[in-house]
């Protein structure tokens, strides 16, 4: 089967969801969000029958559109993501309901199942799309997409100073990338990365101040998205204020597949020798102030959204580490996905964790998971779980995360990188430990509801949380994915 | 490659107790204390069946786990590794059962407990230096819960600082241990300990001193060397008794095995010839570690002394004795290493004797300021006569293990200092004049400590306090006859330890 169907296929799927939404009349809409989830696996299934091969170079969309290993791995990672996502809405649909003006129960929660599908779509092309044109246009895909679901709860004020933020802050990007590109394409006359890696060195050495402030502009567009310092601002406001569902997406799927276009797009002209020095520098920097910025901002926040907010742009910190440490072998490359695999995991099982406690809770502050441990043990173990594998504790997924990312950075001689890196690992320790203690240490308030888990839900935690051992204790899993 | 492996099996062992305790129902001090006694058969059993005449690694096998940096989860032991893990065994057993009842969370404290006795297990039995980095650094968290949850004291500050230094000293560590994984020529990579050892000495490798001082304070911090030892007293002094007996007793000594099976035989010639010169002084890297242990030995001994109540005192004091261990792997020859070794078990055993007492004598009067007490002797004699016999044992007495301990690292010390012209003594030989002395502050403290709490005045409220009873005291008693045995027959150890311990 030619890997270019997989996109059709979910983007059907999206239109067919929207119809059906549109046309039956159960008033429980969450039957939208089972059949998004089964269309979804059965894609995720059919990745597996995906024969690169039918590929040829001659195919007329091959200058823009590559199904390589990496490709086929992130869209499996995209499609995990948004099914993660839909399933986690399913526990959300009662609050979405609420916020949402809308004619009686289940009255416009619908889209609220179909958008991510959409976004899937994008996030699907984003990662095989290998010229500007094709980057641009599924950026921005996932990035209108993700506008409506950022301020999908009108009713919440929150929620519309989120999406406003997010709309202004996602159009200036745009706005960046655009022009970076034009820059880019005025100096090589390319647009499709391959064509303008072979065009670099025949480049006249009077426009390569030119070419870099075509890249650094494009890096801008890209900071926002993978929430690199100083770029970083609306990701903290833009978390707290979006449906949890929508902020853990934002948080995963839309980092990865910024990261993977990131490496596409760095990838030729860390190749090119003259300029070379000067990116490693800009991507250092740029790594060192995320890394400092993400952890040290997370330290006193009370808020359990904003600090996930703050872990995940410290989380970007040591993905960009490595991307800055990349030299052309296939060690950096790999360590990164490994990173972003952990990541997927961990961040996920923390975020569902916290919607469901929240929901029953009625807050997402770190003293509405006191006591946790007494009244939920599993959710609590399962909580721990993830925040020992975001501190990065042995025999989870995150601590071989760090350690690949780490150990690529120490080969490449970034030794004050690493030194940064090892203060920021211990400030993690602090502020992922707080939630423990939270959970673990503080006595339960008497009047605190028991939290109720669906069944689809439950299962999914489970497996998270079991597979953040199996893939801290055997990362081959992973690897062999990349094949 | 086999999952029958008495090791491997050894290390699932305290796992699969306690995930049975955390999913079981009301029986976890039974499950907990089976195994801990399953651990130490174990143990005994391999020791028994360790080949001492053939030496080196037995009992081995290996998991791959990924091609990437050539991991593998390896286990295998040898003298020392046997030692250890027999101490890890008898202080989990006596950690197990002296537990008194737990008001709340009963199956949870006793699964945090069988965790940190895994992670020193694992840590002692693996030969893949990753995987032995992994299982110490999976202690901390248990470690982090039982001081949060049933410390005394201020424990969460307790908690946060020990945690918060250890995690970041054992990162430092990582990275020391990623640095010499990356220092070998790309075509022996290896994580291996068998694989960097050989490699060390044969001379083929000189590792960068960067890795040298990061292994250094990466293990210095985990052992309290000093200045990074302010996070032990407190989380020793805030610790549930268990938790401490643990931590002091074994868990310390992860970072000393570490000294011993990776800084000595890797880094020879930087303790002791590398020199580092900065604004026109020049000074070698053994005169700074020597100036560190000095700070263990003489500053932290009085600190020690000044201590007013118990488990601060005995906190301060297992600093302090870290003091001896790390002059015998400065000194760096067959005798204080061997000594050093005798030492980690003697002290390991001693402490945790210690803290037991401490944990009971807290129990039952709700204090441990020297002040307030006194007179115990009366009411407790058997009590008073085991905190005698682990306080004696801890200052160094002949009888008990630390004596040979002490002896040999001194002499071998002493012996390792260069005849300098005339009657000058050479930095090494002053440190051991100086630890000779510290045997005296230890006794100062220790007997202080002791007439203070058993003798003089019995306050009126206490006149008819219970003794320590059955369980506890033959958990006390294990540890005690386990140091005298050591002690008269320090050979039966050395029989085992000296062929491990490798020399430049």
């Amino acid at each position: 089967m030619n890997p270019i169907y997989l996109e059709v296929f979910v983007v059907a799927l999206g239109i067919v969801l929207l119809m059906v939404e549109a046309f039956v009349t159960a008033t429980d809409k969450r039957y939208v969000a089972y059949l998004g989830i089964a269309g979804l696996a059965a894609v995720f299934a059919a990745t597996f029958w995906v024969d690169p091969k039918v590929f040829s170079s001659a195919a007329p969309y091959a200058s823009f559109y590559t199904a390589d290993a990496w490709a086929m791995f992130f869209k499996r990672f995209s499609l995990l993501a948004t099914i993660l996502v839909l399933v986690m809405s399913i526990d959300y649909a009662p609050i979405v309901e609420r916020f949402v003006p809308g004619a009686g129960k289940g009255g416009g929660v619908g889209e609220f199942f179909a958008l991510p599908v959409l976004t899937c779509a994008g996030l699907m092309w984003m990662v095989s799309a290998i010229d500007f044109i094709s980057i641009f246009v599924s950026l921005e895909l996932v990035t209108i997409s993700f506008y409506v679901l950022v301020a999908y709860l009108r009713r919440s004020h929150a929620t519309l100073e989120a999406g406003t933020k997010y709309l202004i802050l996602g159009a200036l990007s745009t706005g960046f990338i655009v022009f970076g590109i034009t820059w880019i394409f005025g100096v090589t006359g390319e647009t499709n990365l391959y064509d303008i890696a072979a065009a670099l060195p025949k480049l006249d050495p009077g426009l390569h101040t030119a070419l870099l402030f075509g890249f650094g502009l494009v890096l801008v567009a890209l900071g926002f998205k993978i929430a690199a310092f100083p770029f970083q601002f609306w990701v903290p406001d833009v978390y707290q204020g979006a449906a949890t569902p929508v902020s853990a997406f934002l948080s995963v799927a839309s980092k990865a597949a910024g990261f993977v276009v990131l490496l596409r797009v760095v990838e030729p002209f860390l190749g090119f020798e003259p300029l070379r020095d000067k990116i490693v520098a800009i991507l250092g920097v740029l790594a060192g102030a995320t890394l400092l910025y993400g952890n040290l901002a997370a330290l006193p926040q009370t808020n359990f959204k904003r600090l996930l907010a703050y872990s995940s742009v410290g989380h970007a910190g040591y993905l960009l580490m490595a991307v800055a440490s990349l030299d052309g072998s296939h060690d950096g490359g790999l360590a990164i996905v490994f990173y972003l695999s952990a990541y997927l995991l961990m961040t996920f099982l923390a975020f569902m964790v916290m919607a469901l406690v929240s929901r029953s809770v009625g807050g997402d502050d770190l003293s509405h998971f006191a006591g946790l441990a007494r009244r939920s043990p599993w959710l609590a173990g399962a909580m721990l779980i993830a925040m020992l594998s975001l501190a990065g504790i042995p025999f989870t997924a995150g601590f071989l995360g760090k350690l690949f990312v780490f150990g690529v950075a120490i080969e490449a001689g970034h030794y004050w990188l690493v030194t940064l890196g090892a203060l920021t690992v211990g400030c993690g320790f602090y502020f992922y430990l707080r939630v423990v203690r939270e959970m673990y240490w503080r006595p339960s308030p008497d009047n605190a509801p028991l939290v109720t888990v669906s069944v689809i839900g439950g299962l999914s935690m489970a497996v998270l949380a079991v597979l953040i051992f199996v893939v801290g204790i055997c990362p081959q899993s992973v690897f062999a994915l990349l094949r | 490659m086999s999952l029958l492996n008495p090791l491997f099996l050894l290390t699932l062992l305290p796992v699969v107790a306690a995930l049975l305790i955390m999913v079981g129902g009301s029986s976890a001090r039974l499950l907990a204390r089976t195994a801990s006694i399953g651990m130490l058969l174990v143990t005994g059993s391999l020791a028994c069946r360790y080949d001492v005449a053939a030496g080196g690694f037995q009992f081995f096998t290996q998991f791959p786990v990924s091609d990437f940096l050539g991991l593998n989860l390896s286990f295998g032991a040898d003298g020392l590794s046997l030692a250890m893990l027999l101490l890890s065994a008898i202080v989990t057993v006596a950690a197990v059962w002296v537990i008194p009842p737990v008001k709340s969370r009963e199956n949870l404290f006793y699964a945090c407990v069988m965790l940190i006795s895994a992670g020193v297990v694992g840590a002692f039995a693996s030969t893949d230096v990753l995987f032995f980095y992994a299982f110490h650094e999976m202690a901390l968290i248990p470690t982090f819960l039982l001081i949060g949850i049933w410390g005394s004291g201020d424990r969460q500050a307790a908690a946060w600082k020990a945690t918060i230094y250890l995690g970041l000293g054992s990162f430092v560590l990582l990275l020391g241990i990623v640095g010499l994984y990356l220092s070998m020529a790309s075509a022996d990579r290896t994580f291996d300990l068998q694989a960097m050892q050989h490699l060390a000495q044969t001379g083929s490798w000189h590792p960068p001193h960067w890795v040298y001082w990061t292994l250094l304070i990466g293990f210095g911090t985990l052992i309290s060397l000093f200045p990074f030892h302010s996070w032990a007293p407190q989380a020793y002094a805030s610790a549930p008794t268990p938790a401490s007996m643990l931590h002091a007793g074994v868990l310390k000594k992860f970072g000393l095995y570490g000294m011993l099976r990776l800084v000595t035989p890797i880094f020879p010639d930087t303790i002791l010839h590398a020199k580092l010169a900065f604004w026109g002084i020049e000074i070698s890297y053994l005169n700074i570690f020597l100036i560190l242990i000095v700070g263990n030995l003489l500053y932290i001994g009085l600190v020690t002394i000044a201590q007013k109540r118990l488990d601060w005192m005995l906190g301060y004091s297992s600093v302090m004795h870290m003091g001896y261990i790390f002059l015998g792997i400065a000194a760096l020859n067959l005798l204080s290493l061997s000594g050093a070794a005798i030492l980690m078990l003697a002290h390991g055993l001693s402490i945790a004797a210690l803290f037991a007492l401490n944990g009971i004598l807290r129990e039952r009067t709700g204090t441990l300021d020297f002040s307030e007490l006194g007179g115990l002797a009366k009411p407790m004699p058997r009590l008073g006569l085991l905190f005698g016999f682990a306080a004696l044992a801890s200052i160094g007495l002949p009888g008990f293990a630390n004596f040979p301990g002490e002896l040999m690292v001194f002499f071998g010390a002493f012996h390792a200092g260069a005849k300098l012209p005339g009657a000058g003594l050479d930095a090494l030989q002053i440190t051991t004049v100086i630890g000779v002395w510290g045997v005296v502050i230890s006794a100062v403290y220790m007997l202080r400590a002791y007439r203070n709490i058993f003798f003089g005045t019995l306050p009126a409220r206490w006149s008819s306090l219970a003794d320590i009873a059955t369980v506890p005291r033959c958990a006390v008693i294990l540890l005690l006859a386990v140091l005298l045995l050591a002690g008269f027959c320090p050979q039966i150890v050395l029989t085992y330890i000296t062929p491990s311990l490798l020399l430049p």
